[in-house]
């Protein structure tokens, strides 16, 4: 059976917490099967702050403040939006002057709690934390990847926002290809004309419709939007016509979607964009994930539509 | 070292004062609430009660202090300039360009170990701090100073529940307990009521003094410090917001009122009097 992404680190963070004294790990009342293992080894550097976000926020600072390494782990929305002013003062700002290694692991991307409703989904998480100076983004889409961020997480100072999804989702990499974390993305797929450019879970949507598609597309996946070698992705764009990014989020709010414009924008690149994602309205409906997808376009087989126009056009 | 009382009550003065010419060279620098603490810290800072290296602000063995109400920030730049965490010099620099005194401190400053100019962050941090000393077998304190009207704020309240069940006996916050808020008494926007005995509720160990009068703050400190109970412990200082400035001390908005010059003279002079 695949494993949660949240499972496997925090198996790697037991591994850690066991060589080196000065790991914490918190967690605002959120747990997993593995957590009770860590929970039960490590008595003293495991706190469960409890239903209080803020205050994780807080407590992780000032450990992180005092020189220890921190793992601060809750449900992603309340963890990056119930708590954003302590992230922006104490993590963002702090770590502009002094050192210090927090790491905020948020579980839920996008709508991985689909029976939950908007108060579960994390649609904003992205766009927010990518705003804030000094922050690193992180969002694997399995477990061979989410293992690279927490190797990353821990081997590099800094506060950092590791956003997991909240179910178990198939290989993308393997021990021979590995995420690329100095550029913070990598071509999965080579293509022609098209390229889809995704994160977590949209990663495996673009497999699917590029696995469907009746010529080669392209699939750029980004494992760390913040910070990323822009000017390689550009490299890697600029062979298409055509880029489509693919986002669980809200589009046109700084999320994917404004990071690659953003590049293509800045280099004056006739590459022509499309951005897939959520328009700025909640989702109430109930359903599969892959049905609440499909109410924006966010579906295989709408991408794969999209897709197979998209071959048909010649750009002018 | 410890000061006597009596070179203490005269620190006191000269930090009031110095407090009053800073905020005429910043008039953005809020001025009444730095002068509710000025006998707070001048207690805490000339009293003997925090272990620190004015030279060595990252000094292991430090008490850490963290000012989390920053509005009330600028009557603690005269005393580390004072005891030598940066030259005195730089406070006739305040607020200008390329000073690091802002009108509210921030953690560039020698001596502020962070940045506090929103309300209610200072005790969940000061939680963080308290934890990472006692895993580090240290023996070094965290002392946080809140206002009262910062109590409004719900994540102070996730952090007075963290302390206690967390026995954070190392951990000392300091109430300057002004009654004022920016717009009125506290009391009569979201009334505390008995704040001793809601501190006590929440699993504290209550210590209060009168903020100014030195003869009986300098014993509550020694008392508050000297207090062995395996919790974490508060002082509440009841204090006067615009204290010295009869006309600040009677206005229900002095949090957002200045002076000018002239006035600041007049008061001084009054104060050396």
């Amino acid at each position: 059976m695949t494993k949660m992404m949240r499972d496997v680190i925090i198996e790697r963070i037991i591994d850690e917490m066991g060589r080196n004294k000065r790991v914490f790990f918190l967690a605002a009342d959120f747990g997993a099967p593995s957590l009770d293992r860590l929970r039960e080894s490590f008595k003293d550097r495991f706190i469960n702050v409890g239903i209080a976000e803020q205050n994780l926020i807080n407590v992780a600072t000032g450990l992180g403040l005092e020189g220890f390494t921190v793992f601060a782990y809750a449900i992603a929305p309340f963890l990056t939006m119930r708590a954003f002013e302590q992230i922006r003062v104490n993590l963002s700002l702090h770590a502009q002057v002094r050192e210090l290694n927090v790491n905020l692991v948020g579980v839920g991307a996008g709508l991985s709690y689909e029976v939950s409703g908007p108060t579960h989904h994390s649609l904003e998480d992205l766009s927010l934390m990518r705003l804030l100076p000094n922050f690193s983004v992180l969002s694997p889409c399995d477990t061979v990847s989410a293992l690279s961020c927490v190797d990353y997480a821990i081997k590099n100072k800094g506060p950092k926002y590791i956003r997991l999804d909240g179910k178990p989702l198939e290989a993308v990499y393997s021990d021979k290809c590995l995420p690329d974390m100095d550029k913070g993305f990598r071509e999965v797929r080579k293509g022609k004309k098209v390229c889809l450019v995704a994160t977590g879970y949209t990663t495996h949507t673009a497999l699917s419709v590029a696995n469907n598609a009746s010529s080669p597309v392209g699939i750029v996946d980004i494992v760390r939007l913040k910070p990323l070698d822009e000017a390689g992705l550009f490299k890697v764009l600029s062979k298409y016509e055509h880029v489509v990014t693919l986002e669980e989020g809200f589009i046109g709010g700084g999320g994917l979607d404004t990071l690659v414009s953003g590049i293509l924008t800045d280099r004056a690149s006739g590459i022509h964009l499309k951005r897939v994602g959520f328009n700025n309205k909640f989702i109430f409906e109930l359903g599969p994930r892959a049905y609440l997808h499909s109410l924006v376009g966010l579906d295989e087989p709408s991408v794969s539509r999209m897709v197979a126009k998209l071959n048909c056009h010649n750009k002018k | 070292m410890a000061l006597s009382l009596s070179q203490i009550k005269n620190k006191a003065l000269s930090i009031r004062i110095q407090t009053l010419q800073l905020h005429g060279l910043a008039p953005e620098a809020r001025i009444a609430s730095s002068l509710s603490n000025v006998e707070v810290m001048t207690a805490l800072y000339y009293g003997g009660f925090l272990r620190m290296d004015p030279k060595k602000t990252d000094c292991e063995k430090r008490d850490r202090f963290i000012l989390s109400k920053g509005h009330g920030g600028i009557s603690l730049y005269p005393i580390l300039a004072d005891l030598g965490f940066f030259d005195s010099s730089e406070l006739a620099r305040i607020c200008q360009k390329d000073s690091f005194l802002g009108g509210i401190p921030d953690c560039i400053v020698p001596g502020f170990e962070t940045t506090n100019g929103s309300l209610g962050h200072g005790l969940g941090v000061g939680c963080g701090m308290a934890i990472a000393l006692k895993q580090k077998k240290s023996k070094a304190k965290v002392v946080v100073m809140v206002g009262d009207g910062e109590l409004n704020e719900g994540s102070v309240w996730e952090a007075i529940m963290f302390a206690s069940h967390h026995q954070l006996d190392n951990l000392y916050l300091i109430v300057d307990q002004n009654e004022k808020c920016m717009l009125d008494y506290c009391k009569n926007v979201v009334d505390l009521a008995s704040l001793k005995g809601k501190m006590r509720e929440f699993g504290w160990k209550v210590h209060s003094s009168d903020g100014h009068c030195m003869e009986k703050l300098l014993p509550a400190m020694k008392k508050l410090f000297g207090d062995k109970a395996r919790q974490p412990k508060v002082l509440i200082a009841k204090t006067v917001k615009g204290k010295g400035v009869p006309r600040l001390e009677k206005d229900p908005l002095c949090h957002i009122k200045s002076m000018n010059v002239q006035e600041i003279e007049q008061i001084v002079r009054e104060l050396q009097s």
